[in-house]
Parts: C-alpha cells; structure tokens; sequence
C-alpha cells in the first residue's frame, strides 16, 4: 500500500490520496494538528507571563505614531510593575469602555509618594495630546488602562492581522489552506 | 550639552503654569567603546530618533513630575548636532497644582528615542542636565 500512495501522490490527486490513508492515519494528522495548536498556544500565554502584557504583542492600527510606526506595525510590550511609567515611553492604553487599545507617548506623569501615578499621552504625528480621545470628564490615564510599553517592534508584518480583521473572506481562506496544509503534508 | 534658560509663572486658574525659554547646544553620540565617533548615532538599523527636553521637579501634591516641553523628530540623514536658541516651550507646562512657585529645583532634561528599523526601542538620556529655579512670585497680565 505505501508504494501504491506514493504513485498516486505523482498523479497530482491530493484527494486520492486523503481517501488512500486509512483512519488512523487521519486521526493522527487531526492529533498532529491539535498539538500544533497547543504549543502556539502555550508559547502566546508564556510570553503573557513573562511580559506581564495581558496582549505581549499588537499591531499598530492607525497612522498617530508615524514616522516612527505605520499602520501594520508589529510592537512588543512588556508591562512589568516594578518598571515606572517615565515620560517619552510608549505605552500601549486602553480608555474604560473602548476595546480598541491605542499606541502613543507619555507626554506628563504626577507621581505620590505612594506610586500613584497619572499620566497625559500624545501621538508623535498629533497636533494635540490625547485629552480628547480620553473618556468624557477623564483628564488622565492611569497604571490600570495601561497594556504594556513598547520595548521593541518589527515593520509591517502585523498588515496580514489587519488584512484579515477587514476581509473576512481572505481569513477563511488562509485558515482553510492552513489546516489543509497540516492534514495533508506527510512528515 | 548645555541649556539655558529664564523663566516665569503664572497662575491659571487652579494650577501654576510655567513659561520657559531655552536654548539647546548638543551633540546626539553613540558612544561605543570610549571613543566618540560624530554620525554614529544614526547606524544602518537607526530609522530616527525621537527627542524630547523633559522638565523634572518634586511637589508637595506629587513626588515625581515629568512635563515634556518640546520635542523633535530627527530622520537619518539628519545633523546630530542642534544649535537651538530661544525657543519656546512646544506644551503647556502646567503643573498638578501650585508646586512652580518658588520651586528652587526643577531638573531640565534632554533625552531620545532611538527607533530602529526593526528591533528594540532604547530610551537614552543625554549627559548633562540644567537646574532651574522658578521665582516665588506670579508673573501678572502675561500674554503667551
């Protein structure tokens, strides 16, 4: 049987051949791909834990933070307690109620004694800082609204998250070549 | 790296509101290895650096007060050397209260961001730092 698979794999029928592996090859393929989708998963809440970002990794989605970032931009984040929120870091917020988190710079910080701290943030490519975007009667943000600082980042690669979040159909699509891909390819 | 500056407070309401003026001499290095080498700043992974003057001081409402003044974007390709006079500050230097009048000791800062093409993002701070007493008196009927 195995030469046999291995002609019909020359014959160019992909299904041909999923038909010629028997069931427990195919439940060995879906294992195979569970346990591909496991360890990604556990490196992404690895990598939560060592950041201390409950998000270690975002994309930039608008154009407030250029030159620096462009939309598409991949950053990484850490928000560790013992690191203080300092002016010129880049924080990565959340204002109360929105889902979108937003990437811009620490622009003022009042600090108490006790580690209280309130902050004023801006876009580089802003006119104006944040006040505006901030919720209505909020002048500032705090420890609790932020997701973590950008400690480094990588251009453009984030554009395919942004490309699938508003084509829908082009997420399907890579999904279903991702998982026929893994059910297919012999190791 | 050397600042100088005058200053004068007024009130605003509620808070104390800071004028400063300024005038930047300063050389962005990269200092590898002990030696001082001009250009170095802005290697082959330098896409820009973000530079912003940071004023520092310490209230009776707050411990730690950082107020970024001005700031600048500087592109690869760009002088490292700044030659500013008399500038004024870009944001408002208000501060969380009245803690600017007759604060001897407020610590001007310069310092960057250096943003790679890809990799990390270092905030660096220049050497040199200029204190900065403000009067113990408002400044009346000041037009900005």
């Amino acid at each position: 049987p195995r030469t046999a698979a291995a002609a019909g794999m020359l014959s160019l029928d992909f299904l041909d051949d999923v038909r010629r592996m028997n069931k427990r090859q195919l439940y060995y393929q879906v294992l195979n791909f569970g346990m591909i989708v496991s360890s990604a998963l556990m490196i992404w809440k690895g990598l939560m834990v060592v950041t201390g970002s409950e998000s270690p990794i975002v994309v930039v989605l608008s154009g407030s933070m250029e030159p620096a970032f462009h939309r598409g931009d991949l950053l990484f984040l850490t928000n560790r307690i013992e690191d203080p929120i300092r002016v010129g870091e880049i924080v990565v917020f959340r204002i109360e109620g929105r889902e979108i988190p937003i990437v811009h710079r620490v622009l003022k910080i009042h600090e108490k004694q006790n580690g209280d701290i309130k902050f004023l943030t801006k876009g580089d490519n802003n006119a104006v800082d944040d006040r505006g975007l901030y919720k209505q009667g909020q002048y500032w943000l705090e420890k609790k609204d932020v997701v973590g600082r950008a400690r480094g980042f990588v251009p453009y690669i984030g554009i395919v998250t942004i490309l699938m979040n508003d084509y829908p159909k082009f997420k399907y699509a890579v999904l279903f070549l991702l998982g026929l891909f893994v059910l297919v390819h012999r190791e | 790296l050397r600042k100088n500056v005058e200053d004068f407070t007024g009130p605003r309401e509620r808070s104390d509101l800071g004028f400063v003026t300024f005038d930047i001499t300063a050389d962005i290095l990269n200092r590898k290895n002990g030696l001082q080498t001009f250009w170095d700043i802005f290697d082959w992974n330098v896409k820009q650096l973000f530079l912003y003057l940071s004023a520092e001081y310490s209230t009776k409402n707050n411990a730690l007060n950082q107020v970024v003044l001005w700031d600048k974007i500087m592109l690869r390709g760009d002088n490292p050397r700044l030659f500013l006079k008399d500038m004024k500050s870009k944001y408002f230097f208000f501060d969380d209260g009245n803690g600017l009048k007759g604060n001897r000791n407020i610590t001007l800062t310069l310092s960057w961001n250096v943003v790679p093409n890809a990799g990390i993002l270092p905030l660096v701070t220049g050497s040199g730092h200029v204190s900065v007493p403000f009067p113990d008196t408002y400044e009346t009927t000041k037009s900005y």
